[in-house]
């Protein structure tokens, strides 16, 4: 399975995936753009607003009808942070073809579809319909503000925008409230005309159709898309040490039972010239599988939480360690947290820590090439890193990476912030354990 | 072993039942890279009264899941968790309600890993110090449970709905019913539970049926043993226990769910047939196609997190409908309105179109492994192949579903949860 790659338009890239493995095709039209806090909650209310309705299917109903008939194929908005990049665009999911019951091809017209969606909206007067971008900004708000509904996830996010808030990596892909609550409908087609012309756009197929068929059907599908000069100048600036000398603490407080701790690091020097495999097998080793030092000793030896796990962006240069300690514990959570990446730093590594780190992440690279979701999200990750290589070659490299390679990337390790959340602090002991 | 072939949907499975009671179910994925097996007892936290070796035998909430947890633990001193992880597999088990599933998804070694698998979920090893600290670990997940809207708000709903029936109890128990819990409450559930008899092997991937089904007969204990009979206690009536419950919590906006208990049909194409025909009924009245969500979603009433689901576990089958919105009560009457209008007023056209989309779902939901080896569990455990839900779904007609609407959604029938925003409560449970 060996991606094809060409240009249908000037800044419009088209990546397929020739299979004839999957029951489900998947095409995604993605347009690139930087991630900004000014423009992110208008970047995350586009898509929406989008399939709300166009101009031959004006509304939800319209719309779904036209999906059903499609033996349910789901076009849904999709917006991904990448770094300091923000990819906009739809995500269509269908039937592949040889399962419809009479034949019916289905790529063609999902294709119109989705184009349609993304370049003919329903608008009044020339502009987006106020109506339509009311009724999703308030969705966009309550969602933003449904973040905190999922603590875990919650913690997190808060722990990022607070270790980068003088960068862009701050900002989630929804925006903020504030930022969302302004948008208005005309503003929004202003930034929606503004970004057709100047993303690049980059398009991925996974299905049994060649090259050429979807090269043809997505040509025809935006053959309207305007293109004025295309901004190539995206990236995603690297933080290489911490933003003070010592670590910053954020505390905050919620009616919860449970404690969530959350580091933020630095990945520091590795950044220079990213090894992206090491970078996998150091986090695979330290947090970042069930073999790793933070769940073997944090969870299972110590039972100090419930989970104990990291995870690196290897775009941004960052990892981030969450885990859900009882308030109590958080001295002792955070040192040996610390304690286990000092582990790493030394050399505290052995052999079937490395080989077990080194396994699990060649499986799950190797898994990838099963999903054409998977593989979307890989392909894309990989394009705009500027790399070329497919899972199946990732894991080849994961199975090369030495111990050296590992403890060098965590010798440049700095941590940067910290974020507790924590129930109201009654001055009491948490209510009795049944452990003790 | 039986081979049944479906060209129509490009799968061909195998299925057997072995001489100790095992049931086996293996889907062959030619091409793919992955292998994915699970093994499943059907014992979950709805199971704690149960009839076995002539008595009754109470347990304390909490003891499947519990028992999940330490299944890891090996007499060596290992975690098999830790050595199929090792081993290239990416493991994990879950509990719910009515089983427990361990399973393992790899891309190297699936016979060793599965020999492992089965190896392990057969070997039992608890002591008083892993159980003690086994109870600080899962005290903490009682924790995290209780501050998830989700849990709550599930765990409440079927405490409405259900009136004595135990899927009104959390799964993991509380911190108080997993105290109760000892090493032999563990050995004993173990043996009477984890008996091929009561267990089923369902696998997905580029494998060779016949040898995974000589490693189980290989590995696994040669006599079925007896099966436990669980005790649900006596049929629970068509109305829910209490109409509401609500509660505060740290959350941006009410979270509802409303819930409709069915009466189960029976075990094998009954009970299959009333899974799919009440999935339909929800799909054509309420799902994200439907006139009913886009009204209410242009009305600002629902988002984009509403779901519809029919959900059956320990012999319950249980409709709900989900999400944020703003004002619970006004969607709950809707949707009750909206099941009142259907009756009387049936889209024979958005039907067709419904059917069709649940096609193309169907289809393409087999390449997920995970969820093709859960339905032909869930098969395995009711009675009934899973595969045949193309046939039956096909089958079903306008008729099926008018007559499913007019019996199973009358007013009285709905209950509902709700979780407040803190600050913003109307008043704790009705």
């Amino acid at each position: 399975m060996e991606p094809t790659r060409s240009q249908l338009l000037p800044g419009v890239f088209l990546t397929t995936l020739r299979t004839d493995k999957f029951k489900s095709d998947c095409l995604s039209v993605n347009l690139l753009t930087a991630l900004d806090r000014e423009t992110v909650a208008k970047n995350a209310l586009l898509p929406r607003v989008l399939l709300r309705g166009s101009i031959h299917h004006p509304d939800l109903d319209a719309v779904a009808r036209a999906e059903d008939e499609l033996y349910g194929a789901k076009i849904l908005p999709c917006v991904r942070k990448k770094g300091e990049m923000l990819c906009v665009g739809l995500y269509a999911g269908f039937l592949a073809d040889r399962f419809t019951p009479d034949g019916e091809k289905l790529l063609e017209p999902v294709a119109r579809l989705l184009g349609e969606l993304l370049l003919s909206p329903a608008t009044h007067g020339g502009l987006l319909r106020r109506d339509y971008v009311d009724s999703e900004r308030e969705k966009l708000l309550d969602d933003i503000r449904a973040r905190m509904n999922d603590k875990r996830s919650y913690a997190m996010d808060r722990l990022v925008e607070e270790m980068c808030c003088y960068e862009p990596y701050g900002c989630d892909d929804m925006g903020d409230a504030a930022h969302a609550a302004a948008v208005g409908y005309v503003e929004l087609t202003r930034h929606y005309r503004a970004l057709l012309l100047s993303a690049p756009v980059e398009i991925f197929y996974c299905g049994a159709a060649e090259h050429d068929r979807v090269a043809a059907a997505c040509a025809e599908a935006l053959i309207t898309l305007p293109r004025g000069e295309v901004d190539y100048d995206l990236g995603t600036d690297v933080r290489m040490n911490a933003v003070e000398a010592t670590y910053r603490s954020f505390d905050e407080t919620l009616p919860v039972a449970q404690g969530k701790l959350c580091l933020g690091f630095r990945l520091g020097e590795c950044m220079a010239d990213p090894d992206f495999a090491a970078i996998l097998v150091f986090n695979a080793v330290y947090g970042g599988s069930v073999t790793s030092k933070l769940f073997e000793n944090v969870r299972e030896k110590l039972s100090l939480c419930y989970y104990a796990s990291s995870a690196c962006d290897s775009f941004k240069g960052v990892m981030l360690v969450s885990s859900g300690v009882d308030a109590k514990d958080r001295e002792r959570a955070q040192a040996e947290i610390l304690a286990q990446l000092d582990a790493v730093r030394a050399g505290d590594v052995t052999d079937e820590e490395l080989t077990a780190a080194r396994r699990y992440l060649a499986g799950a690279l190797r898994a990838m090439t099963d999903s054409p979701g998977a593989l979307e999200e890989f392909y894309l990750s990989q394009t705009l890193k500027g790399l070329d290589y497919g899972p199946e070659e990732l894991a080849g490299l994961v199975e090369l990476v030495t111990k050296q390679a590992v403890t060098d990337i965590a010798a440049g390790v700095e941590l940067d912030a910290v974020y507790f959340l924590h129930g109201e602090d009654t001055g009491e002991e948490a209510p009795e354990d049944a452990a003790d | 072993m039986q081979r049944i072939e479906y060209p129509g949907v490009g799968e061909t499975l195998w299925f057997d039942t072995l001489p100790n009671g095992l049931k086996l179910a293996v889907a062959l994925k030619s091409g793919y890279t992955r292998a994915y097996a699970a093994f499943t007892t059907c014992y979950g936290g709805a199971d704690r009264r149960f009839r076995f070796g002539g008595e009754f035998i109470d347990t304390p909430m909490g003891v499947a899941h519990f028992l999940e947890h330490k299944m890891f633990d090996m007499p060596d001193g290992d975690n098999a968790l830790a050595t199929l992880a090792a081993n290239g597999a990416q493991p994990n088990a879950y509990t719910s309600s009515g089983l427990t599933c361990y399973h393992f998804e790899s891309t190297e070694n699936f016979y060793d890993n599965l020999r492992e698998l089965l190896r392990f979920v057969s070997t039992p090893y608890f002591t008083e110090e892993s159980v003690a600290k086994e109870q600080g670990i899962i005290g903490q997940e009682i924790r995290m449970g209780d501050d998830s809207p989700d849990y709550v708000i599930y765990d409440e709903l079927m405490r409405c709905l259900y009136d004595h029936h135990p899927i009104r109890d959390s799964v993991a128990g509380t911190v108080e019913s997993i105290a109760e819990i000892t090493p032999e409450t563990l050995y004993r559930c173990h043996k009477i539970f984890y008996t091929p008899g009561n267990m089923a092997l369902t696998v997905a991937g580029d494998v060779d049926p016949e040898r995974v089904r000589a490693l189980a007969l290989e590995v696994l204990p040669a006599e079925p043993g007896e099966v436990p009979v669980s005790d649900y206690g006596p049929p629970e009536t068509l109305l829910p226990a209490r109409p509401r419950f609500s509660k505060a919590m740290a959350v941006s906006a009410p979270q509802m769910l409303i819930g409709v208990k069915l009466t189960p049909g029976k075990r094998g194409g009954a009970l299959l047939r009333q899974k799919l025909l009440s999935g339909l009924a929800l799909q054509y009245l309420y799902g994200p196609s439907s006139p009913f969500y886009h009204r209410k979603y242009a009305e600002g009433l629902l988002n984009a997190d509403f779901f519809v689901d029919a959900d059956d576990a320990a012999g319950t089958v249980t409709l709900l409908l989900g999400g944020e919105t703003r004002d619970p009560e006004a969607v709950l009457a809707a949707v009750q309105a909206q099941a009142a209008a259907a009756a009387r007023d049936f889209d024979a056209e958005r039907f067709a179109r419904v059917k069709k989309a649940g096609y193309g779902a169907r289809v393409r939901a087999l390449s997920s492994f995970s969820g093709l080896c859960a339905s032909l569990t869930d098969g395995a455990f009711g009675g009934y192949n899973a595969m045949d839900a193309f046939a039956v779904s096909a089958a079903l007609t306008e008729q099926d579903v008018q007559a499913f609407l007019a019996d199973a959604l009358a007013p009285e029938r709905f209950a509902m949860s709700v979780i407040t925003p803190v600050g913003k409560e109307a008043g704790t449970n009705a």
